[in-house]
């Protein structure tokens, strides 16, 4: 044995008092554990591959996040599983009055939240009275995210609000005027921020106490570990120390129960030490699996679902700062240039399609009949000699340390561009940048001249797409600097606050048809399927086009 | 010695204050921020500016420096905003920290277990199959990438073989109850066995992979000290005295062979966070270095402060450790502290 220097008595003591610390310890530690409440439905291991950013859906915007609260929260209005489409979920049935401002829900009787406070009325006007009362940190786009983007401002007025009131007329009536129309709503409620909680639990814990420390925030007790839905499950813990977050069913659930007895996500990070973990059966499931893996997915017996695309690459143009840009026949010229089909082909996810126009054809005011650019350099070129701009010289920026379902290998899409423009005659000059570390930061104050970025869509609306990018002239591409730019904004506007269903959808079509062959602001590129993949043993997934599964279906075979 | 001691913790708090402004400036001097990552592709020019404002971001970098420094001076470091979002800095790291302090431990012990007997032996046996062997695998244990390494273990142990988990620090679900953050401490103090043992399953293969460097290292330091040691007259002396093989070699060899070696082990503890952060990002080991790796992803500047900074803590204390142990191991540096 190796000698310190310490004579053996002293060794014997040292022995001796490390064994009583031991001892002392194990005397004070107690197991808490609980009986286990084992079951029969089975325990659902879902690899999630971020940490939750907290469980108060209202204060989310991230996908990780929403993929756990949704299984304890649900909405007014709910997506029907499988499509984009409104359903109804803890409202049975809505009415609008004639100028489409004032909204008349009727809910579902007999729900309880998990704390037993009743749902009724009086707690979907606590709900909305508290997102709209928000201030200070709870105020800000990191938290109110949604609330801002479909709602805009709060009750302090800095900003115009949608939101007007809420009346409860009676327990299963409840009546919510907006201030003005828009076709937006009511599927926007469907989004996993305006889920419902219970009053009670908010008050009791604090649902509002969030605060901006420093440069970060403080979220609530609430949102931390006392989240209070009415859905078919509930939360059970978060052990922070080991990255998962436990959810057991609700047995007092309003619907058809969960068959699962647990639901548990485990937090990994890295994706090649996620499909591991599915390969070797430590998780029975986990989303976006990479393109490249998707054939030894499926050869190892794995099911991989593929969802239908309900996103959006675009190749966006910034005009600002290259003046030849400002040219449509430039813009024109850079479309001809690029090979979308083979992009597709090649380098995007089996089942991708070209995007005709901004947005995936299920959604509404999709026109068929838009100007479409096939594949021509030597038009491309021509165009350019129109133009004036024979030699052009762009940038083009690409993200790294990134992947987007809508952006599954950036740098190959970079690099697929690059040479379909530099065929055309074009000069490209690379940017690449950090995603997080200056490339959204530079791109969306318009920085850059070409780029690529995207979007998945949150519900089947145009507002959602083409209104969240050019429903104002400061945004990305820099249409203020247009002379359409405001033309197109009000366009925008003006078919949002159409009533009537198919004048609106008309309205729609006549701006994507303006959008491909007169504004031309950014190149659509394609949609590109996300997939999900799970252990053969689960059944009952269905995969959803927003990426909003719900895992209440789920059950596992193996636990039969 | 207490003198000495003191001396060293001073210094300390100077690194600690010097490495705090360079932290500070350095995190805001990259491009990007907490912005990107907090909104990422959904937000507006408008709201980015924004939430710039709110978190204080447009300040002059000292007026943010002096601000971050008061608030911390009462403990209060901020809170996450991408690893843990919300959570307190501070008490994020300290729930981590055993995380990487199990895993490190278990690293260094396989490392020293392995190391030490085959460097002692290989030194012994020069030129032997056992010092050919060990010096090539000490040579693999250095050359192969941390990551490789892990994958080629999670692919034979975990998704073949099934004997192992390929990541995490305890089954999901298994419901253990957490004293120290130790998990399998955690599990032996309450009597889980069963969710020892599975911690314990965990611990290895990220463990092993973390071991190969400290494990090379400390295999080539034990051999040439224990080699050097082989030809002092010391040696020859003690066995010409006729004392027992057993006690040449814990006394005058071993003992005299060590110094260099608890050296090395001080340095490599530096070295094990760096390895950590790729070993726990792959095992998805909840530990700094995985908040490390995140936290630069998200730009996560309060977490990744702590982190920095009380990693360089740990660091130059753990090398303190080192410096006093050499006393205790080397009676010369005791006399030569007590002269001065």
């Amino acid at each position: 044995m190796l000698q310190l220097g310490i004579s053996r008595p002293r060794q014997f003591a040292l022995i001796g008092l490390a064994g009583a610390l031991v001892v002392s310890l194990a005397a004070c530690a107690e197991s808490d554990r609980g009986d286990g409440g084992g079951g029969e439905g089975g325990t659902f291991v879902f690899g999630a591959a971020g940490a939750p950013s907290n469980f108060d859906p209202f204060f989310a915007s991230d996908g990780e996040t929403f993929r756990v609260t949704r299984q304890m929260f649900e909405g007014l209005v709910g997506i029907k599983p499988g499509t984009a489409e409104l359903e109804p979920e803890l409202a049975t049935a809505w009415e609008p009055s004639p100028d489409g401002k004032t909204w008349t829900f009727t809910l579902q009787e007999g729900v309880n939240f998990h704390d037993g406070t009743p749902f009724n009325a009086d707690a979907v006007c606590k709900n909305f009275e508290r997102m709209f009362n928000q201030t200070g940190a709870g105020a800000t786009a990191a938290l109110s995210y949604y609330w801002i983007e479909n709602f805009g401002g709060f009750s302090d007025g800095a900003n115009p609000s949608l939101y007007k009131s809420c009346t409860a007329e009676n327990p299963t009536t409840v009546v919510l005027e907006l201030t003005r129309f828009t076709a937006r709503f009511p599927t926007m409620l469907s989004q996993d921020s305006f889920a419902m909680q219970s009053p009670q639990a908010m008050d009791e814990f604090g649902a509002d106490d969030v605060t901006a420390q420093g440069d970060s925030f403080v979220f609530s007790e609430y949102a931390r570990s006392h989240p209070t839905g009415t859905g078919p499950f509930t939360f059970g813990s978060y052990d922070e120390a080991n990255g998962t977050i436990e959810l057991q069913r609700n047995d007092n659930y309003w619907g058809e129960k969960a068959k699962l007895d647990r639901l548990i996500f485990r937090v990994i990070e890295d994706e090649t030490a996620r499909k591991q973990a599915l390969e070797a059966g430590d998780i029975d499931g986990y989303d976006l699996p990479g393109p490249a893996d998707w054939d030894s997915l499926q050869q190892d017996g794995f099911n991989l679902m593929i969802r239908d695309p309900f996103n959006i690459l675009y190749l966006g143009i910034t005009q600002r700062n290259n003046p030849a840009l400002q040219n449509l026949k430039v813009r024109q010229a850079l479309a001809y240039a690029i090979d979308r089909q083979s992009l597709v082909n090649a380098i995007m996810p089996e089942n991708s399609e070209v995007a005709k126009e901004f947005y995936p054809s299920s959604v509404d005011g999709y026109a068929d009949d838009v100007q479409e650019y096939p594949h021509d350099p030597e038009r491309a070129r021509q165009l350019l000699d129109e133009a004036g701009f024979p030699d052009l010289t762009v940038e083009l920026w690409w993200p790294t340390q990134v992947t987007r379902p809508y952006m599954p290998n950036p740098q190959a899409i970079f690099g697929a561009i690059q040479e379909d423009l530099e065929q055309a005659g074009i000069t490209v000059t690379p940017v690449s940048k950090p995603w997080a570390g200056g490339y959204l930061d530079q791109v969306e104050v318009a920085d850059a001249q070409l780029f690529m970025l995207g979007w998945t869509g949150d519900y089947n609306s145009p507002a959602n797409f083409i209104g969240t990018f050019f429903g104002t002239t400061e945004n990305q591409f820099w249409t203020s600097g247009s002379p359409w730019g405001q033309e197109l904004a009000d366009a925008l506007v003006d078919a949002d606050s159409t009533v009537d269903a198919a004048q609106r959808e008309t309205k729609y079509q006549e701006i994507n048809r303006k959008l491909m062959a007169e504004y031309l602001p950014a190149i659509p590129l394609s949609h590109s399927p996300p997939a999900i993949v799970v252990a053969s043993d689960v059944e009952g997934l269905v995969p959803s086009p927003l990426t909003k599964e719900e895992f209440a279906t789920v059950s596992m075979s193996s636990s039969d | 010695m207490l003198r000495y001691a003191i001396r060293r913790v001073l210094q300390l708090a100077l690194v600690v204050l010097v490495l705090s402004v360079l932290i500070f400036a350095w995190l805001r001097a990259l491009p990007g921020g907490p912005v990107s990552a907090l909104l990422g592709d959904r937000g507006t020019a408008e709201m980015r500016a924004e939430l710039t404002e709110a978190l204080g971001l447009n300040d002059p970098i000292f007026v943010q420096y002096f601000a971050f420094l008061g608030r911390a001076i009462t403990g209060d470091f901020g809170t996450s905003t991408g690893v843990s979002p919300g959570k307190p800095a501070l008490e994020l790291f300290l729930e981590r920290f055993p995380a990487t302090i199990e895993l490190g431990v278990a690293a260094i012990l396989i490392a020293l277990a392995a190391a030490i007997p085959l460097g002692y032996l290989a030194a012994r046996r020069r030129g032997g199959w056992l010092d050919n062997a060990g010096i090539v695998v000490s040579m693999l244990g250095m050359s192969i990438p941390i990551f490789f390494l892990a994958f080629l273990l999670k692919y034979l142990l975990s998704i073949e073989l099934g004997w192992l988990p390929t990541g995490g620090r305890q089954s999901a679900g298994i419901d253990a109850t957490r004293i120290t953050g130790f998990f399998v401490l955690d599990g032996l103090l309450t009597r889980e066995w069963d969710a020892a043992l599975d911690a314990l399953k965990h611990l290895l293969l990220p463990a092993f992979a973390l071991s190969s460097i400290p494990f090379a290292v400390i295999f080539r330091i034990t051999r040439a000290a224990v080699i050097d040691v082989l030809d002092e007259d010391y040696v020859r002396t003690a066995r010409s005295k006729g004392l027992t093989r057993r006690i040449i070699r814990d006394r005058h060899i071993l003992r005299n062979a060590m110094l260099p070696v608890v050296t090395t082990v001080g340095l490599q503890t530096g070295a094990l966070l760096s390895g950590a952060v790729l070993t726990e990002t792959v095992f998805a080991w909840q530990g700094i270095g995985q908040a490390l790796a995140i936290g630069f992803e998200r730009k996560d500047f309060p977490v990744l402060q702590v982190v920095i900074i009380a990693a360089a803590m740990a660091y130059v204390l753990v090398n303190l450790v080192v410096d006093l142990s050499y006393a205790v191991i080397d009676p010369r540096i005791r006399a030569m502290q007590k002269v001065g």
